[in-house]
């Protein structure tokens, strides 16, 4: 990969690179054939406007900095047919449009794939809902600022007229002149609020955009009646200040919500895109999609099955923790039943005939279960729109009431302080409040990595006191190493590792990479991988034994009381030969960012399903007292059960590949990217880090953004509160109740935007946590 | 100061003008991506690379 990437000259990729890249994977050019097929290929390739383009997505793993990017796009440019790449390296999601003619996806994924990159191409169904019409809202936002500006400067004119006497001539022109501008403007960028309060007034509700619209609606309609009739006030430029505030609201809210859905991924993601049917004794490479209850598939080794199945072969070893949560592989024979999506752990294909597939196969129910819950809105929203929506109607009674009052009291007035009241009790600021915040915040968090599936997340990442980590693959990286290795006999290091190594030739599981490492082992023979436990086999004409002591001893009781009975050990048919200690790596950042949670009031905990050793060196580098090992799934769940129970929010942060059901259980959950799909569709926050401490700034972050979201809200009804009297008694023109109102919405969109650059202060993290417990405290 | 006469009506064709540009820009998905042209900016230039091929 090296060689190609010098070849290439593309050398400065090294120069540019910031962190290392991920290791080089097995090609999986089986599966790029296979989305060449016509089936597939209709699944993955989505139309353009041009006839002989087509666009696809697909998810790239391994990209770990801006420079992979650039390598990335490069490499599927020098592709002969590409028109267009465009690479999200805070999803890692790509875009290739592509000529049809010339171009295949598995050409795409090819050239990906050998600059050691894993591709993965996303059929459509897979992609979170589009921007729906995003592209409307950026125009209506457009033609409302640009007309708003328009309307000012022309605006600016008549009132200073108004102090210096301007011709009848130039007045007449420039109201005109506003009116013309301001109508389309108005009714083009507004027609969302005027559909809406016309929809809710259908059914007999007061929305929040009920006495907005008739706001606008009726200062528009005003002005264009007083500037045909020659005389009497025209409030142009209160109606698009308005139009222009509301609508940059709305816009920054779906913003923060778009970017919060992309993090989404649907169960089409969740099972390997090719698969191989058997048909008539002759195996065919054939996109999952293909394939029907019925069918006969092989999964090979170390792969996931595509769909359920029910298991032909006699033996097999399966993996369904990412579904289940179950660490240990379980032993199945043939009419045992397999879920789309677990993993085969065995060294040999499994056969398996096809029971359900897609929606209707156990992982396809899940995520239908899974959408309903993210696609239904909390019940703190629902709550707070009935409030808002009372309140609305009350304030519109109110404006009506004040208008009638002045009639009596002065007619001429009556309109102008129902049009101020109407404008200055708008909730524009507050609805404004969170959003603006939230755009931003959650903005910012992506840019460190952290992609939040909801706003929600916020609110109960600020009650969490207790954070679960599990161990292997989150605070571990996931790499073994053979820190040592003891031999007994004649035979030395390196051969004792040669054997080892031999035994492990084929067995897809951590262990094994830390023995195999780089090299091509030979394979051993009669090799027998008894799940958690060891492997036997024979090689050189002997029968060997690797795996822990328990194992060892089953066969033979060679071990003498006092030895420490830790790692890994190798022996044969007499003796014990070697021991292997292995040990995994602790992730740079993590015992910083342990403290950087404790500093901040955290409760932790380290949960795993490894042994004692393992489990409690990994606690003691990173200093975390409460630490539990050996656990089963059902111990991890009980355990958080038990804190829940007792009245705490629980964080919990691992990579789904053996604690699917604990993220699931946990008040707030944070899925690493490189843990299971399954955990990466459902977890609440998405990490697409390497540094623990960028997650253990979540709560210092959670409370800046409720912070400002505070002082917005206090902001806006202090406005309101002090405006409504004041318009009520007749001090406000409309001009400048909307002035009032816009500016009170920008401090509150400016406030929320500061956000961006406050989450991302990180010098000052030790001393801002600090702060953090004694913010977490104030806000709950 | 009949300048006026023609003037407004030339902002408001100006006005026009960038309206349309904002659509082009809308439609020709300027603004489908904001995430990485920041970061895009700080990698090397692609022309140079093509050049010395």
């Amino acid at each position: 990969m090296a060689q190609l990437i010098e070849e290439r000259g593309l050398g400065r990729f090294y120069d540019f690179r910031t962190s290392p890249a991920a290791r080089a994977d097995r090609r999986c050019d089986d599966a790029f054939e296979a989305c060449d097929r016509p089936e597939v290929m209709r699944s993955i390739l989505e139309p353009t406007g041009n006839e002989d383009q087509s666009s696809m997505s697909c998810r790239i793993d391994g990209m770990t900095c801006a420079a992979c990017t650039w390598l990335i796009n490069k490499a599927i440019r020098d592709v002969p047919g590409i028109i267009d790449v465009t690479i999200n390296p805070l999803t890692s999601l790509a875009d290739i449009v592509l000529d049809k003619t010339r171009a295949y996806p598995s050409d795409v994924l090819g050239a990906i794939a050998a600059y050691g990159f894993s591709p993965r191409a996303l059929p459509r169904a897979a992609l979170a809902a589009g921007p729906v019409n995003r592209g409307g809202e950026l125009k209506r936002l457009a033609v409302a600022g640009l007309g708003f500006v328009q309307i000012m400067s022309l605006s600016a004119a008549l009132y200073l007229g108004a102090f210096k006497a301007m011709s009848p001539r130039f007045e007449t022109f420039l109201t005109l002149a506003s009116l013309l501008i301001a109508t389309p403007v108005v009714l083009y960028a507004g027609a969302p609020i005027f559909r809406n309060a016309l929809r809710d007034l259908a059914r007999r509700q007061i929305g929040m955009d009920v006495p907005v619209g008739l706001a606008i609606a009726a200062a528009l309609g005003a002005s264009i009646f007083n500037a045909l009739r020659g005389s009497g006030a025209v409030f142009f430029d209160s109606a698009t200040m308005f139009v222009f505030f509301l609508t940059l609201g709305r816009f920054l809210e779906s913003r923060a919500r778009y970017r919060a859905g992309q993090t989404y991924q649907s169960i089409e993601a969740l099972v390997p895109i090719s698969s191989t049917r058997i048909v008539d004794g002759h195996a065919q490479n054939v996109g999952t999609i293909e394939i029907v209850p019925g069918d006969t598939i092989l999964v090979p080794p170390g792969e996931a099955a595509p769909a359920d199945g029910m298991i032909v072969s006699a033996r097999a070893s399966v993996d369904e923790s990412l579904l289940s949560g179950e660490t240990t592989a379980r032993n199945k024979t043939s009419g045992d039943s397999m879920l789309g999506g677990s993993l085969n752990v065995g060294s040999q294909p499994i056969e398996l005939r096809v029971t359900a597939v897609g929606r209707d196969s156990y992982i396809g129910r899940v995520s239908r279960m899974l959408e309903t819950a993210i696609s239904r809105r909390p019940d703190s929203m629902r709550a707070a729109e009935a409030w808002a929506s009372r309140i609305a109607a009350g304030l519109l009674g109110l404006s009506i009431v004040v208008g009638l009052l002045w009639l009596t009291i002065d007619s001429e007035q009556a309109f102008r302080v129902v049009l101020a009241m109407l404008v200055v009790t708008c909730p524009c600021a507050i609805s404004l409040a969170a959003p603006a915040a939230f755009a931003a915040g959650l903005g910012a968090l992506a840019r460190q990595g952290l992609l939040l599936r909801s706003t929600e997340v916020i609110d109960r990442l600020l009650e969490a006191r207790t954070w679960l980590f599990d161990k292997t693959g989150t605070v571990t990286d996931g790499s073994m190493q053979i820190v040592q290795t003891h031999c007994f006999g004649e035979l030395d290091a390196a051969q004792c590792l040669s054997i080892a190594r031999a035994l492990e030739a084929g067995i897809e599981h951590p262990l094994a990479r830390a023995f195999i490492g780089e090299h091509q082992p030979q394979h051993a023979h009669n090799v027998e991988y008894i799940e958690g436990r060891g492997i036997t086999g024979e090689f050189d004409g002997q029968t060997w034994r690797l795996g822990s002591a328990a194992f060892i001893s089953a066969a033979d009781s060679c071990f003498t009381n006092n030895a420490d009975l830790g790692g890994v050990w190798l022996a044969n048919d007499n003796q014990l030969v070697a021991r292997f200690e292995i040990s995994e790596q602790v992730r740079a950042g993590a015992p910083a960012a342990m403290r950087l949670l404790q500093r901040a009031g955290m409760k932790l905990a380290l949960v795993s399903g490894d042994d004692d050793a393992a489990v409690g060196a990994a606690a003691q580098a990173l200093r975390i007292e409460d630490w539990h090992a050996a656990q089963l799934p059902e111990d991890k769940l009980a355990l958080m059960s038990r804190l829940q129970q007792s009245g705490q929010r629980v964080a919990a942060v691992g990579d789904g590949v053996n604690d699917a059901p604990l993220l699931a259980q946990a008040d707030v959950s944070v899925a690493m990217v490189a843990g299971s799909e399954l955990a990466r569709s459902s977890a609440d926050i998405v990490f697409t880090g390497e540094d623990l401490r960028v997650v253990a700034r979540l709560p210092l972050a959670a409370a800046q953004i409720r912070r400002v979201i505070r002082q917005n809200i206090g902001w806006a009804i202090a406005y309101n509160v002090i405006g409504i009297p004041l318009a009520a008694a007749g001090f406000v023109p409309p001009w400048l109740a909307a002035l009032g109102m816009s500016a009170s919405s920008l401090i509150v969109v400016l406030n929320g935007l500061r956000l961006g650059s406050t989450l991302r202060a990180e010098p000052h993290a030790m001393r801002q946590q600090q702060h953090t417990s004694q913010w977490l405290t104030e806000m709950s | 100061m009949n300048i006026l006469f023609a003037l407004i009506p030339l902002t408001a064709l100006l006005l026009i003008v960038a309206v349309w540009a904002f659509f082009w820009a809308v439609r020709s998905g300027q603004f489908e991506d904001l995430d990485t042209p920041p970061v895009r900016v700080l990698l090397d230039d692609e022309r140079g690379e093509d050049a010395q091929k």
